[in-house]
């Protein structure tokens, strides 16, 4: 009996890890695609329509222009994330993780495919979120390619960040403090629905703490060409943060950590 | 606190070994370190030559294990578990396989079931097929027909005596030691992480010298012969049945037959048991207070 690999550029294991990722997060696409759709809609349609006009604009924009940068990159993290931390939580939950430890697949395959998996969702509910804004405000698109590059670095922060919580965690209720005590928190502190210019001056300096202000504020300067921190800077911060989870992911699964016995 | 000590072990190509021992004797942990679940913290293991950590993807890729639980991933059906599967060994164009696998383990007609649709015996069969996608060239099924009916069971165990006969080596770990006494040609039994025992499978059972012995009596029997008594035979309640254990290695056997030809007792039946890995695998793993024969002494007092 042989086994006779196929001869391919792209490593088919990693590119089944792709499929396995995107396909699972298609099979739930009401929880995993609509859901956070519909959730920034309404975000949209409460704070826009509803209570823009008491905010004024922002940096010569209406309040519905300032606001759907923020809420693109409030579904792009946390769908990055959800969707490495939970698929590798359900795995180690009901086992199959086996299936990856036990085949011939290098470290850096397995890192790269959930953390594409995960951008891919992100993005796309970004992306969603985007399109569905687009009917009720057209953004200038001011640095199209600056966009992107800082879409794609956020996206594969969170889905690193992901890859970390689902390894680390041993159980669902470990899994559930990201979410709750770090990124929804952080999320909404990092200005999405507000400029930290509002803010007085010491809550200024702490929300200069919180690295999602230096992505959402770098979103929208991709979208708008305006931002409350310097844009270089944040996407010089995040493609060094990339790098270093890269390196902690690929180290958890080198040592087996809470993978192998 | 050490899962295995001092295991010295060599599997030869192409052979089909049993791994027997009670619960938590190490068999999982050991048969996990080759497949890599598990990181060993001193010795060395190889498969066909390559170290299984430093050149794991090789070792990998030469193994195919179906795990003790039934593990599952309930987003995908039957096929689609199986192309995933395919895809984490480097292949894309063995369909053909796929489909004989899919046949042979009779999931054919439930290829586009998902997971949780299947019952316990097919889940365990598409185990067996998922650790069988690559063609590996060493097979381990930790308890593979758990929770199988006898018909499964039977048909598992054609199979591997297939993929066996086309040149697989196959590690066996069981707790049906009838299954392993079936397919087995090697037999190693471990316990608290060693091997008390290794050797072929007669040579084991060689080492059991008890036969059971049953005789049935055509009329109720008030009390037996005191020759026979002093063999050790036990009459039951009612009086028809007598059976004792004897050595093959005294005169005992010799006594009872001569006791039988006399021709004095109402023999309706006579029945004698050989010793079966069973036996071997309670001598060798009981504490040695409690050392019995298992099958034999069972049915003796019986």
């Amino acid at each position: 009996m042989s086994a006779f690999p196929s001869a391919s550029l792209i490593p088919v294991p990693f590119r089944t890890i792709v499929y396995r990722e995107v396909h699972r997060f298609f099979i739930v696409i009401n929880q995993t695609l609509l859901a956070p759709v519909i959730s920034a809609v309404l975000y949209l349609f409460i704070f826009g329509f509803s209570l823009g006009d008491r905010f004024g604009s922002f940096h010569g924009y209406s309040y519905l222009n300032f606001l759907v940068p923020g809420l693109v990159m409030m579904g792009l993290v946390n769908n990055s994330f959800q969707n490495p931390s939970s698929s590798l939580m359900i795995s180690k939950f009901e086992g199959n993780i086996v299936d990856i430890l036990m085949a011939p697949i290098g470290h850096v395959e397995i890192v790269l495919g959930y953390m594409l998996g995960g951008m891919f969702r992100g993005l796309l509910v970004g992306g969603s979120i985007l399109v569905v804004s687009c009917f009720l405000a057209l953004p200038p698109f001011s640095h199209p390619l600056y966009l992107v590059a800082v879409a794609l670095c956020s996206s594969a922060l969170f889905s690193l960040f992901g890859i970390v919580a689902g390894i680390w965690a041993e159980k669902f209720d470990d899994l559930a403090m990201f979410p709750t005590f770090i990124i929804t928190p952080l999320t909404y502190l990092g200005g999405v629905f507000y400029s930290i210019s509002i803010l007085p001056p010491l809550w200024r300096k702490v929300s200069l703490l919180n690295p999602l202000l230096y992505m959402i504020n770098a979103l929208r300067f991709g979208f708008l060409g305006v931002s409350d921190v310097n844009p270089f800077w944040s996407l010089a911060a995040l493609g060094i943060l990339d790098a270093v989870l890269f390196s902690v992911c690929l180290a958890m699964l080198r040592s087996g950590y809470r993978l192998r016995k | 606190m050490r899962a295995l000590s001092g295991i010295t072990l060599s599997i030869p190509r192409g052979e089909l070994f049993g791994l027997l021992g009670p619960n938590g004797a190490g068999k999982s942990t050991l048969i996990n370190i080759v497949a890599g679940l598990v990181k060993r913290s001193s010795g060395e293991v190889k498969v066909f030559g390559h170290d299984v950590e430093r050149d794991y993807r090789t070792t990998r890729a030469l193994v195919g294990a179906v795990p003790q639980e039934l593990v599952y991933d309930h987003f995908f059906t039957v096929r689609q578990t199986l192309k995933i599967q395919s895809g984490y060994y480097g292949l894309t164009r063995n369909g053909d396989w796929v489909e004989e696998l899919l046949q042979r383990l009779e999931l054919k007609t439930h290829e586009n079931k998902t997971i949780r649709e299947l019952s316990g015996g097919m889940k365990r069969r598409l185990l067996v097929a998922k650790a069988m996608v690559h063609r590996p060239a060493v097979l381990i099924l930790d308890e593979p027909t758990a929770g199988v009916d006898v018909a499964l069971r039977r048909s598992l165990w054609d199979l591997v005596r297939q993929v066996h006969r086309e040149g697989t080596t196959v590690v066996l770990t069981t707790h049906y030691l009838d299954e392993a006494e079936e397919l087995c040609e090697r037999v190693g039994i471990i316990n608290h992480g060693a091997f008390v025992a290794l050797d072929r499978k007669e040579a084991l059972m060689q080492q059991i010298h008890h036969r059971c012995v049953t005789l049935e009596f055509s009329s109720r029997m008030a009390r037996l012969p005191p020759e026979l008594e002093t063999l050790g035979a036990k009459l039951s309640e009612d009086g028809i049945r007598a059976s004792m254990l004897v050595d093959r290695n005294d005169a005992s056997l010799q006594r009872l037959l001569s006791v039988l030809g006399r021709g004095e007792l109402p023999l309706k039946d006579f029945q004698v048991y050989g010793a079966g890995l069973e036996d071997v695998f309670l001598q060798l793993t009981s504490d040695s207070s409690e050392k019995t024969v298992g099958r034999g002494a069972s049915q003796a007092v019986s």
